[in-house]
């Protein structure tokens, strides 16, 4: 096998522009570009939008962007799991009442039933209720998931049986009531100024993401050449080195930009003997955890839907069920694993949700999943199946959580709100029809 | 000519098979020997892709029984079919449009790294090497097979049953959707893969194709099993007959 069996990336296109060359040559997907450009469009226009007309440009602030990234995490965590549902041509809408659920019977552990068994902020309560919180979101999963392959109830009935369900018993186990507060160990994982991660620590994690980023520029140019393949230009992966590098590293200065509060550091002063200079001091909150739960959980689900048999057989079963079935892939076992994923990834995003308000309400996670299967819809996973991405899915999370606290800022009514989001997503998938129809 | 051999590579007994009170297959036996191409002939609906997907396990037979080498054996899925080196290439092609050829060729036996993680590049690089001798023209690796042509999506379904050393190969009109050009290839290839002494069912419509391919025909008619014919020693009228009539001429057995 010599490089001459295959065109190279940048070999027959000298009729072409430059653009289309520089495209061609990085590989940048040309959909991702599309998102990030509408996702600056609409923080550009959100922050004219409150310098213009409201006197007050909030949108672009450190501040603000902290607060967007760490109101992302929630929905985002599930959007991945959205995705793997939906690429096999199945759908979830019992994701947020699931969310509610799980979020109310960890609660209940925390500020009930675990402190007559351990002393009260004892580790064992918040590491038990979080895990329990885990295996019950997989466990409602998996059963979704066996009623959908086994018993072949249609995966839209079943979830929407259990939108009603869940939400109904998270009401039953509390009787309606608002349960707080949470353990203290157990809210870091919800952000807040306690619940980052500081300057020190987002540098580390930074030069750990740029590290990661050559590395993986570095073995891929290996693997291409170890099989003879085409190589991209070295200038293309010096600029995609570069381009990571600087998007990361810009995000940590803008999350280092944003310092706590003055009343939480003369309350950390006083706990740690410290004397506030008259100027004050400048605490950065840095990356907040859910934050890097959201980029722990996404880099896990690109490696599990690109790199492993799992996520091979879910894009073969939402190509072509019957030919995935013919190669010998127990599709049913496939749908009830799937569920239990999207259970444990809910789950795990009910953590992070009640953990960030410090506590569980009756009402947490209404309409998530909406949200949810928005996100991963503008971020370009067909709903006939077969095509989406992980990042695409937290794109999608960015844009319809930009849009919502946009809003908010520059003061929009609630109700205008959802008519703008639910606007956005008919609008997402027109475009993404347009799109494919000229991609053919 | 072939039933004096020694152990067939196939044998079906009396294979049944019903959908809803409708017996598409009806105690019907087949067999077939290494390095023989059989054809299977009948028109629409008289359930000769249902008898060979009992074979390729698709499908579980209602009765009847399967052996290989002389031994029953149960296939219950596709996966227990591929372990006993039975490949089918179905008349759909049976290919996942949105991945490339080589996660197609791969697709449930992928080629993992130490660590389990798929070998992308291994698979590519092996897709190619097989390629090169299917169907040497064939370029495009990186793209999904929906944007291959009729032949192409052909030929990658063809070298996933080659590549893993199939002994027993069924194909189900293989040459439906191809031109004249393509339709040779896949002519030369059956002769190819007889001569290394695999077995092959041929289900086919063309008759020229049966004539030209097959060392003996089964030709079946609603559910059962008209007659079994060595091709040297009929005309494509008596297998016309067959088919069309159900008559059976005095050579057949």
């Amino acid at each position: 096998m010599t490089n001459t069996n295959s065109p190279t990336p940048a070999g027959s296109d000298a009729t072409q522009g430059p653009v289309t060359r520089f495209l061609r040559a990085t590989e940048i997907d040309t959909r991702l570009l599309g998102m990030v450009a509408a996702l600056v469009l609409i923080w550009i226009g959100f922050h004219l939008y409150g310098a213009l007309i409201n006197g007050n440009g909030a949108f672009l602030t450190p501040r603000n962007l902290w607060n967007l990234s760490v109101q992302t995490a929630s929905i985002g965590i599930m959007a991945t799991g959205m995705v793997l549902v939906i690429v096999t041509r199945n759908i979830d809408l019992s994701v947020g009442s699931v969310l509610g659920f799980t979020a109310m019977i960890m609660a209940l552990m925390q500020s009930r039933w675990l402190p007559h068994v351990f002393e009260l902020g004892s580790p064992v309560i918040w590491i038990t209720a979080a895990l329990t919180g885990l295996l019950m979101g997989a466990a409602i999963g998996a059963f979704h998931g066996y009623l959908i392959a086994y018993a072949r109830i249609p995966a839209f009935i079943v979830t929407l049986g259990g939108l009603l369900v869940w939400r109904g018993a998270a009401f039953l186990v509390a009787r309606g009531e608002t349960i707080s507060p949470l353990d203290s160990t157990f809210v870091l994982i919800g952000g807040g100024p306690y619940g980052s991660v500081g300057a020190t620590g987002s540098w580390i994690i930074c030069a750990l993401a740029c590290a990661a980023v050559l590395w993986m520029i570095v073995s891929g140019r290996k693997s291409r050449q170890d099989h003879g393949f085409a190589q991209r230009p070295v200038w293309a992966d010096t600029f995609l080195s570069a381009l990571g590098c600087g998007i990361i590293i810009g995000a940590t200065l803008l999350m280092n930009a944003y310092p706590w509060p003055k009343g939480i550091v003369k309350d950390y002063a006083a706990k740690n003997n410290i004397t506030v200079p008259e100027e004050g001091l400048f605490i950065s909150h840095g990356f907040a955890i859910p934050v890097l739960v959201l980029v722990a959980v996404a880099i896990l689900m690109t490696i599990l839907s690109t790199r492993t048999r799992f996520g091979r057989y879910v894009f073969a079963i939402g190509g072509n069920p019957e030919a995935a079935e013919l190669a010998g892939i127990n599709t049913r076992w496939m749908t009830v694993k799937l569920y239990a994923l999207m259970g444990l990834l809910t789950g795990l995003s009910a953590v992070v949700a009640s953990a960030r308000l410090n506590s569980a309400t009756n009402a947490l996670g209404t309409f998530d999943e909406l949200y949810v299967i928005a996100a991963a819809v503008i971020g370009g996973t067909s709903l006939a199946g077969g095509v989406g991405t992980i990042y695409g899915a937290i794109l999608g999370a960015l844009v319809m959580q930009s849009l919502q606290s946009g809003m908010v800022l520059i003061g929009f009514d609630a109700a205008i709100q959802q008519m703008v989001v639910g606007g956005v997503l008919v609008l997402a998938v027109w475009l993404d029809i347009l799109y494919r129809r000229n991609a053919k | 000519m072939t039933d004096t051999k020694g152990t067939p590579l196939v044998e079906m007994r009396d294979i049944s098979i019903s959908f809803g009170g409708i017996k598409a297959v009806d105690h019907v036996s087949i067999d077939l020997q290494p390095g023989e191409v059989v054809g299977l002939l009948g028109h629409n609906g008289a359930g000769k892709s249902t008898l060979i997907k009992c074979l390729s396990g698709a499908y579980q037979a209602d009765a009847g029984e399967i052996l290989i080498n002389g031994e029953k054996v149960t296939i219950r899925n596709p996966r227990d079919a591929r372990t006993h080196n039975i490949e089918t290439i179905y008349q759909t092609l049976a290919l996942a449009d949105n991945l490339t050829a080589a996660s197609n060729l791969f697709l449930g036996r992928e080629l993992v790294t130490p660590l389990g993680m798929v070998d992308d590049s291994r698979m590519e690089a092996e897709t190619r090497k097989i390629m090169g001798r299917l169907n040497p023209n064939f370029r495009k690796f990186n793209v999904p097979v929906s944007a291959l042509s009729g032949g192409q999506r052909q030929s990658v379904a063809i070298a996933r049953a080659v590549y893993f050393n199939a002994k027993i190969l069924i194909m189900d009109e293989p040459t439906a959707a191809l031109g004249p050009h393509e339709t040779q290839m896949v002519a030369e290839l059956i002769q190819e893969l007889k001569r290394e002494g695999l077995g092959i069912f041929l289900i086919e419509h063309d008759i020229h194709a049966v004539m030209e391919l097959c060392d003996r025909a089964v030709v079946m008619k609603n559910g059962q099993r008209v007659g079994t014919v060595n091709v040297k020693d009929v005309t494509d009228d008596d297998i016309l007959g067959m088919i069309i009539l159900g008559k059976k001429p005095p050579q057949a057995y």
